[in-house]
């Protein structure tokens, strides 16, 4: 493959966390700050998994994309809550700022953004997020802020109803300051919307996103079912699969 | 650390990040994966026996089934790897992969 190899990640382990701070997203998810002491930075993009013990043995483990990125030893979550889920209910209803998480990572250095200081690759790209699929996102456009990196951004990020959008606040400041950012509702769209609520469509794709005479990289992050769709269209939009990189979290 | 409840253990796998009729991608393998290698076996890049094609584990497509995890190729859907685990024991086949290429810890 053409792709130049990334650095390689600082070592992962397992650590203990902090919560140290803990407020709603949406009506369904919850912002997490967690103090890791040990924690040795992640990039923009990558994950770590969480595992929860339950007092006769009993362990369950899942993976959360981290919505912070950089050298600190604080790091930032938002998870939404899956009505039948055995971590995430945890997360969203009962962990307390005090109480510590059983961490892995930083995990993962396929999905992951780096600025173009260290990529020296100046194509745009084009982040496109389904529901919570937009964490890892959060923290690729802080990132990007942050290094006050050239490269254009654009984000689409689709959701059921505005209520669902998670940092809207700060997305919001952000497109101010040279994000392009753009929302495809499907089920409820605000007041005087443009754009009827609905499923997204190929051409709606095709508006929103960068065209692939522009050779976006192309990250997308959410269900299965949704990335298939989206990563199906933009192959069909004339975008090369090796520039697309995905992250499912299951699901249709 | 806490868990309120025990779940009977085929739960596992059928919410949240998986789903067993449904792909996930082989970067989220990179916590399984790193009890076993000192690097990220997910950026590292693999050719398939199958197919020749080169490319990403991470862009693998992944099947989360239990009792164990299967890796396919992105191109041809032939098996790249399979990880079964248990309480004490990990058990991997990277018989459908050769010729790993990573990038040396700077």
């Amino acid at each position: 493959m053409s792709d130049a190899l990334p650095p390689a990640a600082a070592r992962t382990a397992w650590r203990v966390g902090t919560v140290v701070e803990a407020r709603p997203e949406t009506g369904s998810a919850r912002r997490l700050v967690i103090d890791v002491p040990d924690w040795p930075g992640n990039d923009a993009g990558q994950h770590l998994d969480v595992r929860l013990t339950a007092p006769d043995g009993y362990q369950a483990q899942r993976s959360y994309s981290i919505a912070s990125s950089g050298s600190g030893t604080r790091i930032e979550l938002a998870v939404d809550e899956l009505p039948d889920g055995e971590v995430s209910p945890f997360l969203v209803e009962d962990v307390m700022v005090g109480d510590k998480l059983e961490l892995h990572g930083p995990l993962g250095g396929y999905f992951v953004w780096m600025p173009q200081s260290v990529t020296h690759d100046p194509r745009p790209v084009q982040l496109i997020a389904g529901g919570s699929g937009v964490v890892p996102f959060l923290a690729m456009v802080r990132a990007h802020a942050d290094a006050g990196d050239p490269t254009p951004f654009r984000l689409l990020y689709a959701v059921r109803e505005p209520g669902d959008v998670f940092y809207r606040q700060e997305l919001t400041h952000l497109a101010a300051s040279g994000l392009r950012l753009d929302y495809v509702y499907s089920r409820t769209a605000p007041r005087d919307w443009p754009v009827p609520a609905g499923r997204i469509t190929k051409d709606a794709l095709a508006g929103f996103a960068i065209p692939a005479s522009d050779k976006p990289r192309i990250y997308i992050c959410g269900s299965t079912g949704f990335v298939e769709l989206i990563a199906g269209w933009l192959i069909e939009l004339g975008h090369a699969a090796g520039d697309i990189r995905t992250e499912r979290f299951g699901g249709q | 650390m806490p868990l309120a409840t025990s779940a009977p253990s085929d739960s596992e796998g059928s919410s949240e990040r998986h789903s067993e009729m449904t792909h996930i991608d082989g970067n989220a393998l990179a916590g399984q994966l790193s009890d076993l290698f000192a690097f990220d076996l997910t950026t590292a890049i693999g050719r398939c026996v199958n197919c020749g094609t080169s490319g990403m584990i991470g862009a693998a497509m992944v099947y989360v089934a239990s009792p164990g995890t299967v890796a396919r190729c992105p191109h041809c859907g032939a098996v790249l790897a399979t990880i079964v685990e248990t309480d004490d024991r990990i058990w991997l086949s990277l018989a459908g992969v050769t010729a790993i290429e990573v990038a040396k810890q700077s």
